[in-house]
């Protein structure tokens, strides 16, 4: 087993164990701090396969920016376990029953899939390069690009109006 | 590393995300569990990117490129979602005085 299958294991191990706790914490600010460890892992999962520019985009912009967001909005409302609203455990059972099954369905209908065999190249190849990212994005996408930058627009004058209320 | 390892974690990793949306009821951490199904997706997405890139590297040079360009315009989106999504919840918050999604039936009546 070479390096990078080590790191495969105990990055997976990370982002599974860090994910269930989100689901299963208390307090809402604990669950953001895992939910930060799992982003945290997904992009060790990027730079594990030289997607380099992704990896730190994901922190940048998910830890960094999102998951601020949330702690603001959490804290705002000053939120922890004892506010936390309490569900019917049979609905709760339900819930992770109906989760289960489709984990059980999607793993039933890969083990039908054509992509046995394939590989996912680690540590190698320069498509996750910011310079190739950057010349496909400013030619092939471009246009996306610019629609981006309105959908932005809108989303900030979206959130100013909705919060002015 | 085979592409099936990426294919469960994925799943895995969704599957958990669906049952935060179906478990919980305070609105925020539900939020939270799309944003997680949200990464899922994206880890795929990169992991399926560099599986066209080691089978098609020798005819296209940048081959699948593509997957981690939506990857980025995912994040995109997802920014803005979460800007607009906090805004609604902050809302509902001062409405209701409270994140408990089962308060939102007023449209039931």
């Amino acid at each position: 087993m070479d390096i990078s299958q080590v790191l495969f294991y105990a990055l997976s191990a990370m982002a599974l164990g860090s994910a269930i706790m989100v689901v299963i914490s208390r307090n809402p600010v604990h669950s953001v701090l895992w939910l930060i460890i799992t982003f945290f892992a997904i992009s060790g999962h990027y730079i594990l396969m030289n997607a380099q520019f992704l990896g730190i985009v994901n922190l940048i912009v998910y830890a960094g920016a999102i998951m601020v967001l949330f702690l603001f909005v959490i804290m705002l409302m000053n939120l922890n376990a004892e506010t936390e609203p309490q569900k019917n455990k049979w609905l709760k059972l339900a819930g992770v029953v109906a989760g289960g099954c489709l984990l059980l369905v999607l793993v039933a209908a890969l083990k039908q899939a054509e992509v046995k065999g394939q590989v996912a190249m680690l540590g190698t190849g320069d498509i996750g390069l910011i310079k190739n990212l950057g010349t496909a994005l400013f030619t092939d996408y471009v246009v996306p690009f610019e629609i981006s930058s309105v959908l932005f627009l809108s989303a900030m004058v979206g959130a100013v109006v909705i919060g002015k209320k | 590393m085979l592409i099936e390892r990426y294919i469960y974690l994925a799943i895995a990793l969704f599957c958990i995300g669906i049952v935060g949306v179906l478990a919980r009821r305070n609105a925020i951490i539900i939020f939270m569990c799309i944003e997680l199904m949200l990464n899922a997706v994206n880890l795929l997405l990169v992991a399926f990117s560099k599986m066209h890139y080691a089978a098609g590297v020798a005819k296209n040079a940048t081959a699948g490129i593509d997957g981690q360009l939506f990857v980025f315009f995912i994040m995109v989106v997802a920014a803005a979602e979460v800007s607009v999504g906090l805004a609604i919840i902050v809302m509902m918050y001062r409405n209701t005085h409270s994140v408990d999604v089962n308060f939102l039936n007023r449209l039931k009546h």
